[in-house]
């Protein structure tokens, strides 16, 4: 029987562990652009050994990403919805009952409020879970999950969806995506200004205070950084996302106790070819798998993986064949 | 000054530490009482599903008895562990039944009957993880009582270990898999 399921704690801890370490990493990324960026202005100065003057760019550039993630936490779940075309899932036949009885499991097991459910018109097996806190969260299956899984399989997939509401990745993603935009802005402030004459300008302020050098070496990291930050902080927000990807697979082990009903369900959904017609770019890291590549392209490509929101789907059953024989 | 600062530090620690605490206990709590929860379904689904399957299952005659007395003696019993016995037989029968519901091809085409089925099957489950949760919110509580330093706080106000759900022996053979509603789709 679930022999190893004495494992998915260590491996739960070791996520986020992962997880915290990459969000600080990419918060140290964010502040380097953004008060190198504001001290090459002149927002920010070094007066008498001190820091002086307020990090403006750094501010505004949070400012508007969080009022775009501010929209999307308090749309919630129904802009990612109607993005799909999901319907209120009703218990019109028993294996629908059966969606249904399995949502209320794994909620009891996971000790949460039941999010309510949805489906997706689509062949393709595959499920996502949104909503910014367990009380206020959808599970949304696609008719291709409900037709081809059985219990069991759909205990392992519905287990990994409760986890993802459960540890707020939803919310987790959100401000990383915050952190990519407002990323992205600084960096194209930076090159704006740097091509519109400001490093001259700088240059000019620098010969007339005692700064000089080091001023300009300040400004060729800096826009060294805002060149490269773009691609490292989409880097990290995939990274991030997979870590979450394995932290709600243990998750899904943690409340179903047996490691099997995952694998099963991953190695069934590996072996089916289409991928989802209805999934966007930008709802496409909520699905438990990466519903934008068929099946020929879940390969184990290094380039590939770096930027894919998903682990492959080899490790992550790689990990719980591990917890199996633990 | 800084002097007032570690007393400020230690009230802290002392709120965040005690509602913690709080919180855990009444998890207990509000687990134990989702088991009864599910223990009363499924008694209320047992007359429904026994009427039912009667007419088919010819040779589990004796199987349909155990279940509905089982359910009799747990609805009835004054003893705890009386109640704990009745209902791990009514486990036992159960799971029996809905095990050999396969060599019944003639259940399948009554729609009440399935429906019953999946009904029981997720009751059954539903108790399962009520159990799980339950023994899970039971490790929190207990790590946090006996870890330091929330140990030296815990005894003065009244915490005590709570105790693990523990099913009977011979309950432990029975398959914790869920049965699967029809057979699966034959991998291409």
């Amino acid at each position: 029987m679930a022999s190893g399921h004495a494992d998915f704690r260590a491996l739960e801890r070791a996520n986020r562990r992962q997880t915290v370490l990459l969000v600080v990493v990419f918060l140290i990324l964010f502040c380097a652009l953004g008060f190198g960026f504001d001290y090459l202005v002149g927002t920010v100065r070094v007066v008498d050994g001190n820091f002086a003057g307020f990090p403006v760019l750094t501010v505004a550039a949070l400012i508007i990403g969080s009022i775009q993630s501010l929209v999307s936490y308090f749309g919630g779940a129904s802009l990612v919805l109607a993005t799909a075309h999901a319907r209120p899932l009703a218990a019109d036949t028993t294996k629908h009952q059966m969606v249904l009885d399995v949502i209320h499991e794994m909620a009891l097991a996971a000790r949460m409020p039941v999010p309510r459910a949805y489906v997706i018109d689509d062949p393709a097996p595959n499920a996502f879970a949104s909503g910014r806190d367990p009380s206020h969260s959808v599970i949304c299956v696609t008719q291709g999950l409900i037709d081809e899984m059985d219990r069991e399989e759909m205990q392992g997939v519905l287990g990994h969806e409760m986890a993802h509401i459960r540890d707020y990745d939803i919310r987790t993603m959100t401000m990383i995506a915050v952190l990519v935009g407002g990323v992205a802005m600084l960096a194209d402030f930076v090159t704006r200004w740097a091509w519109f004459g400001g490093l001259g300008e700088r240059r000019s302020r620098d010969r007339d205070s005692d700064n000089g050098d080091a001023g300009a070496i300040i400004a060729i990291l800096v826009l060294v950084l805002a060149i490269l930050a773009p691609i490292f902080s989409q880097l990290i927000a995939m990274a991030v996302s997979r870590e979450r990807e394995y932290l709600a697979d243990a998750s899904s082990v943690e409340f179903t106790r047996n490691p099997q009903a995952l694998l099963r369900a991953l190695e069934h959904i590996a072996q089916t070819e289409s991928p989802l017609r209805k999934a966007s770019r930008g709802i496409a890291h909520l699905f438990i798998v990466n519903p934008l590549a068929g099946a020929g392209d879940r390969g184990e490509g290094f380039l590939a993986n770096l930027f894919s929101t998903h682990p492959p789907l080899g490790k992550r059953i790689e990990r719980l064949r591990a917890l199996m024989s633990a | 000054m800084w002097f007032l600062g570690i007393i400020v530090a230690i009230g802290a620690w002392l709120i965040l530490s005690y509602n913690s605490l709080v919180r855990l206990r009444n998890e207990v709590e509000g687990s134990w009482r989702q088991i009864d929860v599910q223990l009363k379904r499924r008694h209320d689904l047992i007359p429904n599903l026994v009427e039912a399957v009667k007419g088919y299952m010819q040779f589990e005659r004796d199987t349909l008895t155990q279940v509905v007395e089982a359910r009799g003696k747990a609805i009835s019993a004054t003893t705890q562990s009386a109640r704990l016995d009745a209902e791990n037989q009514l486990t036992t029968g159960l799971g029996r039944l809905l095990a050999v519901f396969e060599n019944y091809p003639q259940l399948k085409a009554d729609q009440n009957v399935m429906n019953l089925q999946e009904q029981l099957t997720t009751t059954e489950n539903q108790l399962s993880f009520a159990r799980q949760a339950y023994n899970d919110v039971v490790l929190q509580l207990n790590t946090k009582i006996q870890s330091f330093p929330t140990n030296i706080i815990a005894n003065q106000f009244g915490f005590h270990a709570a105790e693990y759900f523990k099913i009977a022996t011979e309950d432990q053979a029975l398959p914790k898999v869920d049965l699967a509603l029809g057979t699966p789709t034959p991998r291409a």
